[in-house]
């Protein structure tokens, strides 16, 4: 059952948000090609609406660290333009990066150097940055993310979850307007996942726009506003998580020990789809109300032990538009 | 604003989440002061890293065990090869100004060149390794301002290096061999200033002539995320210079080698000085930096960082 029509003109973004400076990212036609004949990202049409958790969803190989690399200026698209933060990226992406904070695939630091240095390092980097609070704002990042005690140590010397931590402090060295985080809970123990969820929601209510690249979906629907999902470097979904979530069709699940008198029952009020299993038997909803079911069966004097309205979980969703493949795609 | 107040400020602005930044154009004081930072933070990862402490200590403890072997082997003024080394070893033990022209000249045929070899190789290539490179680019970082600043710091490299064989070959030749008055190639007596600064001219040429090295170096640092794999190529690059520059078949190439005009520095002992063969040498040293440094800024711009 395809729940989902997964054709550019329904994913791409109208040609308008290109137009419409408030979005945070915006681009059309985003493609990457790369020398070996891999097309990586194929037509990419972004519209992350300012002040949003925007989820950036998709298997591993679909694209989207190539995307988020496109945006961040690491690498040049084949074709395809993009705005952050209203900026068009061939004229100023230089301009307008210093108000983005990104975590790309991985921390990456000096494992020579402290956590501290580390992070001075990045600053120094910065030539917009104000010298003058430098110190200071290292420690509150260090801070933020919790490193506070051991920004003194070697990076070599620190855990995955630490060196995770790290990266997402250099992203909060200065009020940013967007963050791009790629797998930001990535090696992270339930309580450092639960901080850094607590950290983005912070972020976002500041006003900060936060995209977030992950293939966790428990995550995805505790955090994100909107979401976008890459498949084969195509995106093939677009929109709130509600719309998301709304794209399933709801369906009614009867819990009876007669599952099969209860399926004729349900064809015979109308229902359509319906799929028995050994005690439970579910259907498309249509315009009845479960109200209606449920007096139905009881009429028919059929025995309903439990009856609810199910909608398909992310996971469902995700897959369904992604596809069900364990193989790698060359 | 007064530093005082932004510092004292600052903690409570940094809470609130507003931040001074430089708004409007930046003026160039402030341009030169952030990139200045960029710049001390490229020394700091260099000189604080061990292994090129290391190397530095294995620079400056050379002329020291050259010195100390020299003494107790005190060789006359017929020792050594006619040519190269030769002309100077001789002259040790009657000025120890010569020690440290000796050093450099030893040093120059493999290890000072090794030293730049890893430094430059690393420049780019080592970064891109760690993944920092991502993590720089990102802040943003300029990569032609990353580039330029890279090498600027290479140049500082190969100064400091330079200096240190030739420092420490002096004070080494101060304590072992007598100082003073010094006889030069051409046969004529200079005084002891006169030779210092024909010394330290030397150390320029010669830093120079490692700089070239060092654009070679960090232009195919571009091409890699694996630093080890540049350090070896550089190495090979003054090996295969060094011998076809040996091979006299070969003349017509002989100019046009990186490491041809690296120890030719010999002409600035003479008097008159034959100035030609110095400004032959900076010219082949121009030429590798210009050439070699475009392929690096064309490089750099044009790849797709997927480090």
């Amino acid at each position: 059952m395809t729940l989902i029509d997964p054709t550019p003109a329904r994913a791409a973004a109208l040609p308008q948000a290109l137009v419409d400076p408030d979005l945070a990212i915006a681009s059309i036609g985003l493609s990457m090609r790369f020398r070996s004949g891999q097309l990586a990202v194929d037509n990419v049409g972004l519209a992350v609406p300012p002040g949003s958790v925007y989820g950036f969803l998709g298997p591993n190989g679909s694209g989207k660290t190539t995307t988020i690399r496109m945006l961040l200026g690491l690498v040049h698209p084949t074709s395809g333009d993009f705005r952050l933060l209203g900026t068009d990226a061939r004229v100023g992406l230089d301009h307008v990066l210093p108000r983005v904070g990104a975590l790309v695939e991985g921390p990456a630091f000096y494992p020579f150097l402290s956590g501290r240095q580390n992070l001075a390092r990045c600053d120094a980097a910065d030539r917009t940055a104000d010298l003058a609070t430098a110190p200071a704002r290292i420690d509150h990042a260090l801070d933020q993310v919790g490193l506070l005690a051991a920004a003194d140590k070697r990076y070599r010397a620190y855990s995955l979850g630490m060196k995770q931590r790290l990266a997402i402090a250099a992203g909060l060295l200065r009020p940013r307007d967007l963050m791009i985080l790629d797998e930001p809970t990535n090696g992270l123990d339930p309580q450092g996942t639960r901080e850094i969820r607590s950290l983005i929601k912070q972020i976002a209510a500041d006003g900060t726009t936060v995209f977030v690249s992950s293939h966790l979906l428990a995550e995805v629907e505790q955090i994100c506003s909107h979401v976008g999902v890459m498949s084969t470097g195509r995106l093939v979904f677009q929109g709130t998580l509600g719309e998301l979530r709304g794209q399933g069709e709801p369906r009614i699940l009867v819990r009876t020990t007669e599952p099969d008198l209860a399926a004729k029952q349900l064809g015979r009020i109308g229902l359509a789809d319906i799929i028995v299993d050994e005690a439970t038997v579910t259907a498309q909803l249509g315009e009845h109300g479960a109200d209606v079911i449920n007096a139905e069966l009881v009429r028919a004097e059929i025995p309903v032990f439990g009856l609810e309205t199910v909608r398909p979980s992310l996971e469902d969703m995700f897959v369904e538009l992604t596809g069900e493949g364990f193989n790698v795609n060359g | 604003m007064s530093t005082a107040s932004v510092d004292s400020s600052a903690d409570a602005q940094v809470a609130a989440g507003r931040v001074l930044t430089t708004s409007g154009t930046p003026s160039l004081a402030s341009e030169l002061r952030h990139w200045l930072r960029l710049f001390l933070s490229e020394l700091r990862i260099v000189y604080r890293r061990p292994r090129n402490m290391a190397m530095l200590a294995v620079l400056a403890a050379a002329p020291i065990f050259l010195g100390i072997v020299l003494k107790f082997n005190t060789p006359g003024p017929g020792d050594g090869p006619p040519n190269g080394a030769g002309e100077f070893i001789g002259q040790v033990a009657e000025n120890g100004v010569f020690l440290s022209l000796l050093a450099m000249f030893v040093l120059m045929t493999l290890v000072l060149p090794l030293s730049v070899a890893v430094v430059s190789g690393d420049s780019i290539a080592g970064e891109a390794g760690l993944g920092t490179l991502r993590t720089l680019l990102t802040v943003p970082c300029g990569r032609v301002r990353l580039l330029l600043t890279k090498y600027l710091m290479i140049v500082v490299f190969c100064f400091s290096a330079c200096l240190i064989v030739a420092g420490v070959g002096l004070l080494m030749g101060a304590i072992l061999f007598p100082i003073g008055p010094v006889t030069l190639l051409s046969g004529a007596t200079v005084p002891l200033i006169d030779g210092l600064a024909r010394l330290a001219v030397i150390v320029i040429y010669v830093s120079l002539g490692l700089s070239a090295l060092g654009a070679i170096g960090i232009a195919l640092s571009t091409f890699t995320q694996h630093a080890i794999g540049v350090m070896a190529a550089i190495l090979v690059v003054v090996v295969a210079s060094e011998i076809l520059d040996a091979v006299s078949q070969v003349a017509a190439i002989h100019p046009y080698l990186p490491t041809h005009f690296w120890l030719t520095f010999d002409a600035l002992l003479r008097t008159p000085i034959t100035w030609t063969d110095v400004w032959h040498g900076l010219a082949s040293f121009a030429v590798y930096i210009v050439i070699f440094g475009a392929l690096a800024l064309a490089r750099i711009r044009r790849a797709n960082v997927t480090c």
